[in-house]
């Protein structure tokens, strides 16, 4: 027990003295008010430490075998031009977009590090942003990522490497969606920081599509955070894909924060990873906000997903819907913890919860918290949860008619993920990912298939029948 | 006319709802024998002194003193719980009694009366109502009736320390088989300072003519009660079980920490009927009972089956999970709650569901009310380990709002390690509609009655599994309980 203790200091002891002894390194030429922030960030990490078992958010996610391993954590790298084309091609098809990547926790370009276009929209890697934007960065950096929830955001905000910046001005609606490709290449295990900061103006309306991918099977270690902050009648729609390899750990803590009649659609798609941990956070501060918070996991050998979601209506007059869809099947673990908080005077709430899963063996393991906590009365409030099976009259009506098995299975699988690809908006991405769960129900795809955005497979994938018409 | 005489019997029976804020407030004076004040090795032999029992139970005790003085008090229910002052509390008071008794006469005519006010007269419902009680007064127990009927069907339905005496192997054998001195804090607490409590031990294949209860009441100013009951069903029997709950009106807190262990073998089933009714505090949330219960049953043999119902409308604080341990194939656990919470009150309820067992099958239907500015909570866990192949889950736990200050939570838990299990869970939160409070308006009933109406319709499905005489309590208590929580 007491060994137990003390190597778990270690690991935090560790971060805290690599901060201090490679400071200079780290800050890299880092304005001040970020150099004040990264310190207060290390102070706040020492008290809190990496997130574990007590924890009642931590319970079932157990980072501190994948912390063990010896990283390689890359405090700074200098300005370097890298064409990411060179690395990898995007081919989907009908699906143009703005393309913006990073390598290993960087962020790639060619040219410029952050660039202004036409009509006002900045993008662009962040630590460009702290320099050329301070006033953009300052108004809203570190506001809503919460360092009293766990130690890993302040332990990203001590060890930024980069991350995307994004600006939508007032007014503005961003036709084409936003890609970012985050990748992973190395031959080295990495530890990686990246930090997200996404600003929308009043107005303002945007598609984001932000992945994570590895290149090659190798351990690697990421905690990243993503601020987004959207002002009134702002519309947002975020897809979240990730397709990771299965030594790869990656903890995910995106915090949404709603003005007044904002809209965010945020769609997270687990297909394939290591120990994926997203913490997803969505605050409704402002009346009349909209937030469809979905979410689809299909799991399966030693792999291990775990879903925190919270969403806090502090104001009056919302609404928010939650729905989060999972096939676990050989080993693998799914995890799902939704909390809905309606705070005093927050009347006229709606808001729902589900969560429903597909547990396909013995070994499996599937945990649901749908939790309600709820300070006002009228209020609309419902959750669901559910573990099961696939319907065996289904099963037997298929089966009747002629089809075989294996194909009602995954018929049966591919109608349960479908609800929630069907919300998917974008017609060219909803066909892609309908084709990677049909590949992923298959058990065909993997990391080196290539996700969505550089995919460099042309051919159809069809099934054995054909689902065209279903 | 007639009219009128209607309207003010209304009067009179709305004036007499007004008033009743608690009718169970009262304090009877009989001499009663308390030890000090104060938690510690001496305090806990002097009770097992007291109780003449034998050094296996001492050793128990002493055992769980141990380990509870290891134990840190509990943190993670949603409940903001004052410190508890353990050493400011008397472990151990009984009503003075003249010795052997012999029949209802002899009993002290003060705690007779007591009882009658609680509607429980011994006496009648021996006559009446056929319903064995076993009243536990503080601390002890003071009479248990009908023991007559129940020995010629070979029932043992006596007080605890009764039980110590006359069936040492019995309680020893189960003692702590279900609830582990160390299952936790509060648990481990009452192993060590249990006083008294009941003990029911049903034979193979007989089916309890009556329904038995146990009606616990505090009566003593600081004191603490911690009783035990312990109830084994063995192959084939069945037996229903009733638990009622009061305590006078004080300032100050007190506390109430008690097990309640099954067993069920073979084909036994067990229901157990709770109506918790201790002092909530008053209207600003001064007292109070702090009521922290662990009751667990195990559902040992197959095809046993053990319910628990409950009606939580008392207590200041209120923390309590009773749970089905379902080991045996085609065991049957099942929850139905109803929990109101006014005023202060904070409840923090709900129920665990350990699925061992093949095609095993849990049902948990649990109602929160929450009015003031009270705190309701639903806690439960349903896990399905990995042998229990097939096994069924239902949970469905619904939280009424009544009032803009209160609050109404859910933290339900699922787990399940095998792939033939299905587990549902489902769960709202709503105020009563504007709709449904329009129409009984507009029928002639005023506000308060609307809401009792709908308030009762909306706990019904629990309701109804209460034996008939709760039942008609229960109703009573959710309309007290409410009592001026309509805006």
């Amino acid at each position: 027990m007491n060994k137990e203790v003390t190597t778990q200091h270690k690991v935090d002891a560790q971060f805290v003295e690599r901060f201090y002894q490679n400071e200079q390194q780290i800050l890299n030429g880092d304005p001040e008010y970020i150099a004040t922030m990264r310190r207060d960030a290390i102070k706040s990490f020492e008290k809190a430490g990496i997130p574990r078992h007590p924890m009642e958010s931590w319970r079932n996610t157990d980072l501190d075998p994948a912390l063990d391993l010896n990283y390689t954590h890359e405090l700074k790298r200098d300005k370097q031009k890298i064409n990411i084309h060179d690395i990898f091609q995007c081919q989907v098809h009908n699906f143009e977009t703005y393309l913006v990547s990073q390598l290993n926790g960087y962020y790639a370009f060619t040219d410029s590090a952050i660039r202004e276009l036409d009509n006002g929209v900045i993008i662009g890697s962040l630590r460009e942003a702290f320099h050329k934007y301070p006033d953009i960065v300052k108004a809203h950096f570190g506001k809503y990522a919460k360092t009293d929830s766990h130690g890993l955001v302040p332990l990203n905000t001590a060890f930024i490497q980069d991350g995307l910046f994004i600006y939508v001005p007032e007014n503005v609606h961003v036709d084409i969606p936003i890609q970012m490709v985050n990748l992973t290449k190395s031959t080295e295990k990495l530890m990686m920081f990246p930090r997200n900061l996404v600003v929308m103006g009043e107005s303002s309306k945007m598609t984001l599509v932000h992945c994570d991918d590895s290149i090659e099977q190798k351990e690697s270690f990421t905690n990243a955070v993503s601020e987004i902050f959207m002002a009134k009648n702002s519309e947002l729609d975020y897809y979240k894909l990730q397709n990771k390899d299965d030594k790869a750990v990656m903890v995910n803590s995106t915090y949404f924060h709603q003005k007044d009649n904002s809209n965010l659609s945020t769609n997270t798609i687990s297909l394939n990873g290591g120990i994926l941990r997203n913490d997803i956070d969505v605050t409704l501060n402002g009346q009349n906000c909209h937030a469809d918070i979905l979410g689809l996991y299909l799991m399966d050998r030693k792999q291990h997903v775990d879903n925190q979601v919270y969403v806090d209506h502090a104001q009056p007059n919302s609404y928010s819907n939650e729905l989060f869809k999972g096939i676990i099947d050989d080993e693998a673990k799914a995890v799902f913890n939704g909390h809905i908080m309606v705070r005093k005077d927050s009347q006229q709430t709606n808001a729902f919860q589900s969560n429903q899963n597909i547990q396909l063996t013995e070994k499996a393991r599937v945990i649901a918290k749908p939790f309600l906590e709820i300070y006002a009365d009228d209020v609309k409030c419902s959750h669901g949860a559910t573990i099961g099976q696939l319907d065996t009259e289904a099963m037997f009506y298929l089966r009747s008619r002629g089809i075989c098995e294996h194909n009602a299975r995954m018929l049966m699988m591919y109608a349960f993920a479908a609800q929630v690809v069907n919300l998917i908006k974008i017609d060219a991405l909803k066909d892609r990912i309908d084709n990677m769960v049909v590949k992923r129900l298959k058990g065909e795809l993997s990391i080196c298939d290539q996700c969505v955005l550089h995919c460099k497979d042309d051919r159809e994938i069809s099934f054995d029948i054909d689902l065209s018409n279903i | 006319m007639e009219a009128n005489d209607k309207k003010q019997n209304q009067d009179k029976v709305l004036n007499e709802v007004a008033n009743s804020d608690y009718k169970y407030g009262f304090v009877t004076n009989v001499d009663s024998d308390t030890i000090p004040k104060g938690l510690n090795e001496d305090v806990i032999r002097l009770i097992s002194q007291k109780k003449n029992e034998p050094q296996w139970l001492l050793d128990y005790r002493l055992d769980a003193y141990h380990k509870f003085m290891n134990m840190p008090q509990p943190d993670w229910a949603h409940l903001e719980i004052p410190p508890i002052d353990l050493q400011n509390i008397v472990y151990y008071s009984a009503p003075k009694t003249k010795p052997d008794k012999e029949s209802l006469d002899e009993v002290d005519p003060e705690l007779l009366d007591t009882f009658n006010k609680l509607g429980i007269p011994l006496e009648e419902q021996k006559a009446l109502s056929g319903v064995a009680v076993d009243a536990v007064f503080d601390s002890v127990s003071v009479k248990t009736t009908f023991q007559d009927t129940l020995e010629e069907k070979g029932i043992i339905f006596c007080s605890f320390s009764e039980a110590v005496q006359n069936h040492p192997e019995l309680v020893r054998q189960h003692l702590g088989s279900v609830v582990p001195p160390d299952d936790n804090y509060f648990a481990a607490l009452n192993s060590a300072v249990f006083s008294d409590g009941s003990f029911c031990y049903i034979p193979k294949g007989v089916k309890s003519p009556v329904e038995l209860s146990t009606y616990f009441r505090i009566n003593a100013a600081n004191t603490g009660q911690f009783e035990r009951t312990l109830i084994v069903a063995e192959d084939d029997s069945y037996v229903s079980y009733l638990e009622g709950c009061t305590a006078p009106q004080r300032d100050e807190n007190q506390l109430h920490a008690a097990i309640v262990e099954i067993v069920a073998n073979k084909g036994a089933e067990v229901k157990y009927s709770t109506v918790q009714n201790w002092y909530p505090g008053n209207k600003e949330g001064k007292g109070g009972i702090y009521n922290f219960v662990t009751k667990r049953g195990l559902a040992k043999g197959a095809n046993s089956k053990i319910s628990w119902t409950q009606v939580e409308t008392g207590s200041s604080i209120t923390w309590k999970y009773p749970s089905c341990i379902l080991m045996g194939d085609n065991s049957i656990g099942e929850f139905y709650s109803v929990a109101v919470t006014n005023n202060y009150q904070q409840a923090d309820t709900g129920s665990k569901m350990i699925h061992i067992g093949k095609n095993t099958k849990s049902t948990i239907i649990s109602k929160g009310i929450s009015a003031g500015y009270s705190q309701n909570s639903y806690r439960g866990l349903v896990k399905m380990t990995g042998k229990a192949e097939n096994g069924r889950n239902f949970s469905q736990c619904d939280s009424l709002l009544l009032g803009d200050k209160c609050g109404a939570h859910t933290w339900p838990y699922i787990n399940t390690f095998n792939e033939s299990s299905i587990v549902e869970h489902e769960a709202t939160t709503s105020k009563i509609s504007d709709d449904q409070l329009f129409y009984c308006q507009q029928r002639g009933l005023d506000e308060e009655q609307s809401i009792n109406l709908i308030v009762n319709g909306y706990a019904k499905e629990v309701l109804n599994k209460l034996p008939m005489e709760f039942a008609v309590e229960a109703q009573k208590l959710l309309s007290i309980s409410l009592e001026g929580s309509v805006g």
